[in-house]
């Protein structure tokens, strides 16, 4: 894991996780970025449970482009709320998105289109706030969003980067598509023929995939279908500790991934 | 006598009864999960869920939900698939009903879950759109639930993140191209708001027992229409209760202090 971040996301790297939603959140993948110390990264998803929260708090993050950020279970994100209202710990750029533009946004790029149009968000002030968004002839023209990386994890893969997932797949497989890079983190390595007995569970071309990495609860606290399921007690606890500079602090820590030091 | 019920029961009852069979509903997070429950159970054996992870259900999810991606609600589901597959269903106007939670509303149905105060120097962020501004443009009607305050019922919202009937003004959905047909109801913890038939401004409809028209007044951020025929809302059902307790059965939503209805609630 350390190599592929130290590798494929170096400071500054755009780059799409999460994009299953509440499952699979590539949270091990996350947390040796914080690990790593990145700065300037743009982050992008559809939905963030948490994972984006951490990040932006650590201080990784120049940029969030989502449609939301914050805890699902336990409801607002308090490092994403410290960043956009004090700049703390550094100032946040947002380009708001909804679930639907965000993945128009990704499969325009991965189309290799300026732009695709929709009639979602007519009527919405997310046009008015997001430059990548125009309206024009009845439609809402959402611009492409190209990552540099997707981190993606799955259930299952082969060392050449096939990679399996199952369960509902969010916005998965146009990330995937629309990166230059994908960083495939999974559950089980597994040979050449489990994933070639059925090809259309493919998620993306091989020819995107530049790591895969063998990380058995990786995506823990999230779900992984057939796995494990959601944490929920640790959505709790970090909504409570997270809630001030110096509990978010503490977390990052004692976190057994990150254990790293803030200066505050 | 009635069983003695929670306002989050309450709320998942009368969120319910919104809930007409044989319809697709866009679900969401939270109370309306329950709600979702709780329909299938009882008036509504044929209606479907739709969630935007990417999932269709017929029946509830046998285990209990954090959130709509777990486990319990992918077994046994009809479709396991990409999110733009369930929001190309709702583009073509095949989703009748979406529930949506709401940090702040107006007195247009207009819902802000983004800002409160300047976008570029917010008072409060709040999480975001989530699929919320997707819903109340799209769906073929929706509902949302939030906690009645003066503060989070507003006379204009600060940033409209869901657009209900816009500036109020007759047709304003048609005129700007929004293709579902609006908000129909405000399910709060003191009351239901209505809309009229054509859109515009909310009134009140019916209040929660134990509740007056004079304290929701007094909670709401603008001067409440209350409709000649204001009712007392019919509490939770023995039945009902009954439905919400098997899947909410440790009362994480509806026991255990609040948490507001919905994915982008704050």
């Amino acid at each position: 894991m350390a190599e592929a971040i130290t590798r494929f996301v170096p400071d500054g790297s755009t780059v799409a996780m999460g994009t299953s939603l509440e499952p699979l959140i590539p949270f091990a993948a996350g947390h040796e970025m914080i690990r790593q110390q990145r700065r300037d990264l743009e982050l992008i998803g559809p939905i963030s449970d948490a994972l984006f929260d951490q990040l932006i708090g650590a201080g990784c993050v120049r940029r969030v482009t989502a449609a939301w950020v914050g805890n699902v279970s336990e409801g607002l994100g308090h490092c994403y709320r410290r960043a956009s209202e004090q700049d703390l710990p550094r100032a946040l750029e947002v380009h708001d998105h909804s679930n639907f533009s965000i993945s128009l946004a990704l499969w325009a790029a991965a189309w290799n289109v300026p732009n695709l149009p929709t009639r979602t968000l007519l009527g919405s002030d997310i046009v008015n706030t997001n430059p990548n968004l125009s309206v024009g002839f009845g439609v809402v023209n959402v611009g492409a969003v190209r990552p540099d990386v997707a981190v993606i994890h799955v259930q299952r893969a082969d060392a050449m980067g096939r990679a399996h997932a199952w369960g509902p797949l969010g916005i998965s497989e146009e990330a995937g598509l629309a990166a230059d890079k994908v960083i495939v983190t999974c559950e089980e390595l597994v040979d050449v023929d489990v994933t070639l007995s059925d090809p259309n569970r493919i998620l993306f071309p091989e020819t995107k995939v530049v790591a895969v990495v063998h990380e058995p609860g990786g995506a823990h606290p999230s779900p992984v279908q057939g796995h494990f399921k959601r944490d929920h007690g640790f959505y709790r606890e970090y909504a409570e500790q997270s809630r001030t500079v110096e509990g978010f602090a503490a977390w990052l820590t004692t976190s057994s991934r990150c254990r790293i030091a803030l200066p505050i | 006598m009635s069983e003695a019920y929670t306002p989050q029961e309450l709320m998942v009852a009368v969120a319910s009864r919104e809930i007409s069979d044989g319809d697709l509903v866009f679900v969401g997070m939270r109370l309306p999960i329950l709600a979702y429950a709780v329909a299938r159970n009882a008036h509504a054996p044929s209606a479907r869920g739709l969630f935007e992870v990417g999932l269709m259900r017929d029946q509830p999810a046998a285990g209990f939900l954090g959130t709509m991606g777990d486990p319990p609600n992918v077994a046994g589901a009809l479709w396991a698939t990409r999110m733009s597959n369930a929001m190309a269903l709702m583009a073509q106007g095949h989703v009748d009903l979406g529930f949506i939670g709401g940090a702040e509303v107006d007195r247009f149905g207009n819902l802000n879950t983004s800002y409160v105060g300047d976008p570029a120097k917010p008072k409060v962020k709040l999480p975001g759109s989530g699929g919320g501004a997707d819903i109340a443009i799209l769906s073929r009607r929706w509902v949302t639930l939030m906690n009645h305050e003066r503060r989070r019922l507003v006379e204009k919202v600060s940033f409209v993140t869901s657009p209900g009937y816009g500036d109020g003004t007759s047709g304003w959905r048609e005129l700007h191209g929004l293709l579902g047909g609006g908000p129909a109801a405000i399910i709060t913890t003191l009351c239901v708001l209505r809309f009229p038939e054509q859109g515009g401004e909310a009134f009140l409809a019916s209040v929660h027992p134990g509740h007056t028209v004079d304290e929701v007044r007094a909670e709401t951020g603008w001067d409440l229409t209350v409709a000649d025929d204001v009712d007392e809302t019919a509490p939770p059902t023995g039945s009902e209760l009954a439905a919400i307790r098997r899947f909410d059965p440790d009362g994480f939503w509806t026991r255990s202090g609040f948490r507001p209805a919905g994915a982008n609630e704050a």
